[in-house]
């Protein structure tokens, strides 16, 4: 009986993997461009995007340049922030200065995984970005998840700061 | 005579060649005389051929040194330039030497930023100053004025591989430890454990799953597990959590987390127990039986379960409950087995310019035995309820010169324990300011009334500074 029990707990974990990723980035860019993924542009982090971006995440931005991709009227984003320890991937589509679409695409702390569910993520949809640099869109947080919250809601004030410093 | 020009002009062709070839001024001369001779329109002298041969050697002569300087200038760049190619390549040499003295440490190197990238540290502190109109717990109707730093904390995590990790966090309370025992202070080491993400792909609505052994945090109530000074009002904790829920509450054991979509999460725990003491001052007192795993006895275990949703934003919604056979860890001391019932909500949601938040909890001990009964120590409970309203000053105000978040929140408690002392309703009002998201400063007037002894009674202020990272 316990042998059993043991060797059916075995296969259930070998059944699974052990990658907290729940889409790559491809797959993330492919639903939104389909098969043919356009190739990836550059956006160099100047000083003054340097200092905004500073502003939202409350320390360093810690690269000098970062990819995106464009859409008809919009663009797209891979960015990372961390949220207690470590980073959460996040794809973000910004269409006409709002966002479009969010997703987390790979979540790594061992708390808060709440953040990846839509019922989170779908309040983002249209947000743009004040004068303040804040989201113009009240979002709820999630209880005990505080961090992974903060973490999305600078990726998403991130991606709206990159696309608008691009002046399309 | 035009067949002799021919011939002439065919020589001095080939003497030009030779010329150019031999730099010879013999064959120059030559040529200029026969030029000579095939020019029978215009006749030459030989003292003109020899004034122009003169004249020829002195532009010769001329154009020698000048060769011959450049050749010296030249031979003299040649050589610095030798001389500095040997620097050069002793430059290269030294670089190689280098850059194969790297190539060789490399791995060392790669193992030490591997080794850091995989581990983290973190930590919170919290400064209190009271000002009551009398210690809490006291009679004599004396001030009570303390300045107290009441916890300084370190995290240390180190992930062995994507889906197991440790983390630890290591705690000292009151600022200062004596051998002699003179001193409040405490050095606690509050978590210890190894976790194992154990399903990362969701297997139907299963979402994911971690176990974890060790020394861990009781999954209970809304400060035990999250008690980072930025993340709750009040300097001091709610007393509920303090007295029915003994906070901060760590075990050890095993436990596991099982999250389901949509947010919905079951813990499952089987740890030390609680060893709760029959006689003296502190006799039945919940918060006297943590035995904080230094050496704590375990001849009886606890067995935890808490259900969770946080499925709408903005809100939680849990309770737990827990079972211990005998919570004094003794047999035939007339206190047998007990229960423990906690249920809470934690809801925020955007209103107007901020936040509204809201924290209610309840908290029950079920104790049966004889003695307890007897001490009416059986039934311990409590309750509290938290309203509160937090705004972005620089949102809110514009140009307001204080940037960061402000938080007002009132609570009202009503605590039935064991103690007298911990038989009370406490109405509380302040503010949090945030400066920053991680740091907080805070200020707090309260008033507690006894249920049983007046002169328990007490008010007064205080203020918190507050951190994370």
């Amino acid at each position: 009986m316990y042998r059993r029990l043991a060797l059916s707990l075995m296969l259930l974990w070998n059944s699974v993997g052990h990658s907290a990723v729940y889409q790559t980035s491809e797959e993330f860019l492919q639903g939104i461009f389909g098969s043919v993924i356009p190739a990836p542009k550059i956006l160099w982090i100047t000083k003054p995007i340097k200092q905004k971006a500073t502003k939202i995440l409350s320390h360093r931005i810690g690269f000098l340049r970062t990819r995106y991709w464009e859409t008809d009227g919009g663009t797209v984003w891979i960015l990372e922030e961390i949220g207690k320890t470590k980073p959460i991937t996040v794809g973000v589509a910004v269409t006409n200065g709002h966002i479009g679409k969010i997703k987390v695409l790979a979540f790594r702390e061992s708390r808060g995984w709440e953040v990846k569910q839509e019922f989170f993520t779908e309040q983002f949809f249209q947000a743009g970005l004040n004068q303040h640099l804040k989201l113009d869109k009240n979002i709820d947080g999630i209880s005990g998840a505080t961090l992974s919250v903060r973490a999305l809601k600078k990726i998403a004030r991130l991606a709206l700061l990159f696309d608008k410093s691009l002046n399309r | 005579m035009r067949i002799i020009l021919i011939i002439n002009s065919i020589r001095i062709m080939d003497l030009s060649s030779t010329c150019r070839n031999t730099k010879h001024a013999s064959c120059l001369f030559i040529l200029l005389i026969l030029l000579g001779l095939s020019c029978p329109g215009h006749a030459i002298t030989v003292e003109e051929l020899a004034e122009q041969f003169e004249l020829y050697k002195k532009q010769q002569a001329k154009e020698f040194t000048k060769l011959h300087e450049e050749n010296v200038r030249l031979r003299q760049e040649n050589n610095e330039l030798k001389s500095q190619f040997q620097t050069t390549q002793e430059q290269v040499d030294s670089n190689t030497t280098a850059v194969e003295t790297v190539a060789d440490s490399y791995d060392g190197a790669a193992k030490v930023a591997e080794w850091f990238d995989k581990t983290t540290i973190g930590g919170y502190g919290e400064l209190h100053y009271n000002n009551l109109s009398q210690k809490p717990g006291k009679t004599d109707g004396k001030s009570f004025r303390e300045t107290d730093f009441h916890r300084f904390v370190l995290f240390f995590g180190h992930e062995f591989t994507d889906d197991l990790r440790f983390f630890s966090e290591f705690e000292l309370e009151h600022a200062l430890t004596k051998g002699d025992g003179t001193s409040s202070g405490e050095v606690e080491l509050e978590q210890a454990f190894i976790e194992y993400d154990a399903v990362t792909e969701p297997i139907g609505s299963l979402d994911n799953a971690n176990v974890r052994g060790g020394v861990f945090l009781i999954p209970v109530g809304i400060l035990n597990e999250t008690h980072e000074p930025p993340t709750f009002y009040g300097v001091e904790r709610n007393d509920v959590e303090n007295i029915i829920v003994p906070s901060t509450w760590w075990e050890a054991g095993v436990g596991t987390t099982l999250n389901f979509t949509p947010g919905v999460s079951l813990d499952l725990a089987v740890t030390t127990g609680l060893e709760i003491p029959t006689t003296g001052g502190s006799a039945f007192r919940i918060r006297s039986g943590r035995n904080k795993v230094s050496e704590a006895k375990a001849y009886d275990f606890a067995y935890t379960t808490r259900f969770k949703y946080t499925g709408i934003p903005g809100l939680e919604v849990a309770g737990t409950a827990q079972y211990q056979a005998d919570i004094t860890q003794a047999q035939n001391d007339g206190v047998e087995d007990a229960w423990l019932y906690e249920a809470h909500v934690d809801f925020n949601h955007n209103v107007g310019p901020g936040s509204v938040g809201f924290r209610g909890l309840y908290a029950m001990w079920d104790i049966s035995g004889t003695a307890v009964e007897t001490a009416r120590a059986d039934e311990q409970e409590g309750w509290y309820v938290e309203p509160s309203y937090k705004i972005n000053l620089v949102e809110t105000f514009g140009g307001f010169v204080f940037p960061g978040d402000l938080g007002v929140y009132s609570r009202y408690e009503h605590l039935d324990g064991q103690r007298t002392r911990d038989r009370f309703n406490q109405w509380e009002v302040g503010f949090n300011y945030w400066p920053h998201e991680d740091a907080v400063i805070k200020f707090d007037y309260r008033n507690n009334k006894n249920s049983t002894d007046g002169d328990l009674d007490f008010e007064g202020i205080d203020i918190g500074l507050g951190y994370q990272f």
